[in-house]
């Protein structure tokens, strides 16, 4: 009787306690720590990952720069976070939240009591103030194109200190996943710049390590410029283990710069480096023989979201401009003899020489590792020459006395596929490829280009035929391939210039996708979904080819290391991150 | 002072090796874009003369690769099936020098087995058919670039050491400026100008163009010293008193001066042109594929880890040995047989 007593007192207290703090801000709330699933770690070590570039900026609203936003999610820390083992949501700086009926008001409960990594008390100021960073037209963040549906910004408003109040526009299926990444800033320190308009050049490589920060478990240490970042522990991290013993685990992390895949194996080997983000599958093979000797691992984490495909020139600004290329047009908006190619390609033969095996063969965009979305009931026709010479038989072409195959007018169809030299892996798909429709007659040849000057054509003058290429989806949801199918979107790569969709097809996927959107059944949704796939493999705006298995490497002995399948594969948990023995 | 044998054996490897490629479509198997996609990185097959069983036989035979199921290019050798080793097979078509058409090779399997006397590359193409086929590029490369050179290069030594004056000045000046020009960054800015999509011809057209006229400058310096020192001659000046026309003066009594040092410089630069040529193409600004050059064939040794697991890969770069060894015994012979002999 007396201990319930004593328990009831001590709620109370703590009630009072914690109403006091919500009147006086200088009183901190007490710690909400978030206890982490993983397993119990020790502390101390220090963990070396290579970066191919160095990162370019520490500013989280300019950087677009892998490398830079690969350090910078060590840094910071976001209100709803992807869990990149279950690819669902999951609270972080939100510690709770609730949904309106309409779906379209938030309302996030923050956790109370944390810090930054500078000490100073993290509250809805900070967040209020974030996303009035990000949404500022004048800021020009990446951010603000994710935040921003149907023409319309979100709304934040603050409710109480510890109370955010989110509104949008329209309802989203995925709002939720909108802020896995969108770092909250510092308010204390970031205001002064952005009233004086110099944010984008506030921290910079240059700055000193002490005045960045953020919420993110790691904090900037030491910065040297062409060879490493050097991030060092943040001690008022928010997330505890278990035992509540409060994380990271790890002393420091250490980002070398790394030119090549190839050096970067080397360091690997050599013991210079701990993990590799993602292998190739050849350097996988050769890693996985001496793995045992060596003491490191390698995984095979299946399929990821990533899609390789051939793209045809479709974009209707190159009449007059580009007149050989407008002539080819002809052929390849024809969606027969698309589809006659797409019968024509060995995606065996790709899966097994290019990847050694380790990959799937897609006829859609959507890769087996979207376990969620994928339809599987589209259809994956083996490949068939009989096929694609009854198609283009079809399609008016025919084949002259040499073999060659010519199109109603007579000419011969030649075309080059553009490749980034810079991805091996593509420019040997566009090699198989090439053979491939070698024998239906077509003189095909493979154009590999410097990267930039490749994305220079794809994206800007239009002036290529066909390309291999590749597309990673950020997150398994369909909301982030928006920008892909709707024909108004920035990378709707097969014809970038149309204002209305070209096509009855493309109207369609116009539809199906906004409806997607605002559809917040699951099932509904998906019904949806599965339709844009059906759209894609049968009219084949783009010819989906393979999908590679994420692989990576790390040495034995590293605690909690759950690579997953969604970007950043390996340091998505940084935090639990620990060394066994040292 | 003794003199050099002839290098006979030198001449006989080289002989060997300039018909071996001329004659690519005959010596060797198979198309050299022919991808059999079943047996990427097959080691080179071997011959055999006993068999499982201990019998002998008369007939090479080899034993047919069969991949292990699941495991990337790894494979067996599957003793219950000898393929016996046959000659004058038909196989894919081919122009006999350009010109032919035949579809006999000198030797192989009967179908379906496919023999890789050098193994097979990424894509399962014959290792030794793009040996052969893709040195009739490198190999050829050199000798026509070299020959252009060495006329370019003639034609300014000879102006330039005959007339002399200001033509002589204007002229090497302008040699000067060739010899320091980085050659390898001019032909980067050529390509660069090109049309995205070349065919094979034509890029092998514009390699031997390109590498040819930019290295006239070391010849005709080299030619103008001779001339120089020829002009003065007693004979020379004797058949310009009798009256004898510019023409006709260079080429009875000088052009036949400079060959010796001409062939000289042939026999150094075609292994050098070679070499330029597999340069380009290594770095994918020669023939592009599917079109074999040795340059392009070692450019699949980029990849770190073909280079640490197939040593047949580097078959184009061991080809290239014998070739340079050649030509540079070739042109010590020639350099003391003519130069000093004169």
């Amino acid at each position: 009787m007396q201990r319930t007593f004593q328990a009831l007192l001590a709620v109370v207290l703590l009630l009072v306690a914690s109403g006091v703090a919500q009147t006086t801000k200088s009183a901190p709330a007490k710690e909400e720590l978030l206890t982490s699933p993983g397993e119990v770690g020790r502390y101390g070590g220090r963990l070396v990952v290579s970066h191919r570039a160095e990162a370019k900026t520490l500013n989280p609203v300019t950087a677009v720069d892998r490398p830079s936003r690969e350090v910078l999610y060590r840094m910071h820390a976001d209100l709803i976070h992807i869990n990149r083992a279950t690819q669902r949501t999951e609270p972080a700086l939100a510690q709770s939240w609730t949904v309106s009926g309409d779906g379209r008001q938030y309302r996030l409960r923050l956790r109370r009591g944390i810090r930054f990594s500078d000490g100073q008390p993290f509250d809805a100021d900070d967040v209020v103030f974030s996303f009035q960073v990000y949404l500022d037209e004048q800021v020009h963040s990446w951010q603000r194109d994710l935040l921003i549906a149907h023409g319309q910004a979100i709304t934040v408003r603050k409710l109480d200190p510890y109370t955010v109040q989110i509104n949008l526009a329209q309802p989203d299926a995925a709002a939720e996943r909108l802020f896995d990444g969108v770092a909250i800033l510092p308010k204390h320190l970031l205001e002064k710049p952005y009233q004086d308009g110099t944010l984008a050049q506030t921290w910079g490589v240059t700055t000193p390590p002490e005045q960045i920060v953020g919420l993110g478990p790691f904090r900037l240490k030491k910065y040297a410029p062409g060879q490493q970042i050097t991030l060092g522990k943040n001690p008022y991290y928010w997330k505890a283990d278990a035992k509540g013993n409060r994380l990271p685990y790890l002393d420091e992390i250490t980002f070398l710069v790394v030119a090549s895949e190839d050096a970067e194996i080397i360091r690997f080997q050599a013991g210079d480096t701990d993990i590799i983000n993602r292998l190739s599958a050849d350097n996988y093979a050769l890693l996985a023989k001496d793995q045992q000797t060596r003491g490191y691992a390698v995984q095979d984490l299946g399929p990821g979201l990533e899609y390789n495909f051939l793209l045809f020139n479709m974009n209707d600004d190159t009449a007059g401009r580009l007149p050989e290329i407008a002539r080819k047009q002809n052929w390849f908006r024809e969606v027969k003899f698309r589809q006659a190619i797409s019968a024509a390609i060995d995606r065996a033969g790709i899966i097994r020489l290019v990847y050694q095996g380790r990959a799937t063969a897609l006829w859609t965009h959507v890769t087996p590792g979207n376990k969620l979305w994928i339809d599987s009931r589209i259809p994956q026709p083996p490949q068939s020459q009989g096929r694609a010479r009854e198609l283009l038989q079809a399609a008016g072409f025919t084949w002259n006395q040499e073999g060659k195959l010519v199109d109603h007018n007579g000419q011969a169809v030649e075309f080059s596929i553009l490749t980034s030299s810079s991805n091996n892996q593509r420019t040997q798909i566009a090699n198989i490829i090439q053979q491939d429709l070698a024998k239906l007659g077509m003189q095909v040849s493979v154009v590999p280009l410097e990267f930039r000057a490749f994305v220079q054509r794809i994206t800007q003058t239009h002036e290529y035929e066909a390309a291999v290429m590749g597309l990673v989806s950020g997150d398994a949801d369909p909301n982030p391939e928006m920008s892909i199918w709707m024909s108004t979107g920035v990378t709707h790569l097969w014809n970038l210039s149309e204002k209305n969709p070209a096509t009855p097809w493309e109207s369609e996927l116009d539809r199906l996708m906004q409806q997607q959107v605002v559809t917040l059944n699951y099932q509904a949704r998906k019904k949806l979904y599965d339709r844009v796939q059906e759209i894609v493999a049968e009219q084949l705006p783009i010819l989906c080819v393979a999908s590679p298995n994420i692989l990576v490497a790390g040495k034995k002995g590293l605690g909690n290391f759950r690579p997953a399948i969604l970007d950043p594969y390996t340091l998505h948990n940084a935090e639990e991150l620990f060394w066994k023995q040292k | 002072m003794t003199r050099k044998r002839t290098p006979r054996v030198v001449i006989l490897v080289l002989g060997l090796m300039y018909g071996a490629v001329l004659f690519a479509g005959f010596c060797a198997p198979y198309d050299p874009v022919e991808q059999d996609r079943d047996h990427p990185f097959a080691p080179p097959t071997r011959f055999r003369l006993m068999d499982a069983e201990g019998r002998f036989h008369f007939r090479p035979f080899v034993y047919a690769w069969t991949s292990r199921a699941g495991i990337f290019a790894e494979y067996q050798a599957d003793r219950a099936r000898p393929l016996p080793l046959r000659v004058f097979v038909r196989g894919s078509e081919y122009k006999l020098l350009g010109l032919l058409a035949c579809n006999r090779h000198l030797f192989g399997l009967d179908t379906p087995g496919r023999i890789a006397l050098l193994g097979t590359d990424g894509y399962g193409r014959d290792q030794f058919s793009r040996l052969l086929w893709g040195g009739r590029i490198s190999l050829l490369a050199g000798l026509i670039a070299a020959t252009l050179s060495l006329s370019i290069g003639t034609l300014i030594g000879v102006a330039s050491g005959y007339f002399g004056g200001l033509a002589d000045d204007l002229l090497m000046r302008l040699a000067e400026l060739f010899l320091a020009m980085p050659w390898l960054y001019l032909l980067f800015a050529v390509r660069a100008f090109l049309p995205l999509r070349i065919s094979p011809s034509t890029a092998f057209l514009l390699l031997v163009v390109v590498i040819g006229t930019v290295g006239w400058a070391r010849p005709a310096r080299l030619v103008r010293g001779v001339v120089l020192s020829a002009k003065e001659r007693t004979y020379v000046l004797a058949a310009r008193g009798f009256g004898g026309s510019n023409l006709y003066v260079v080429r009875r009594h000088i052009l036949p001066q400079t060959l010796g040092v001409l062939l000289t410089q042939g026999a150094i630069l075609v292994p050098q042109y070679i070499l330029a040529e597999v340069t380009l193409s290594f770095l994918g600004l020669g023939v592009g594929e599917p079109a074999p050059s040795w340059g392009n064939m070692l450019g699949a040794l980029q990849r770190y880890q073909v280079l640490s697991s197939y040593w047949w890969m580097l078959a184009p770069g061991l080809a290239l040995i014998p070739v340079f060894w050649g030509y540079h015994v070739l042109a010590d012979f020639l350099h003391e047989r003519l130069e000093f002999g004169r």
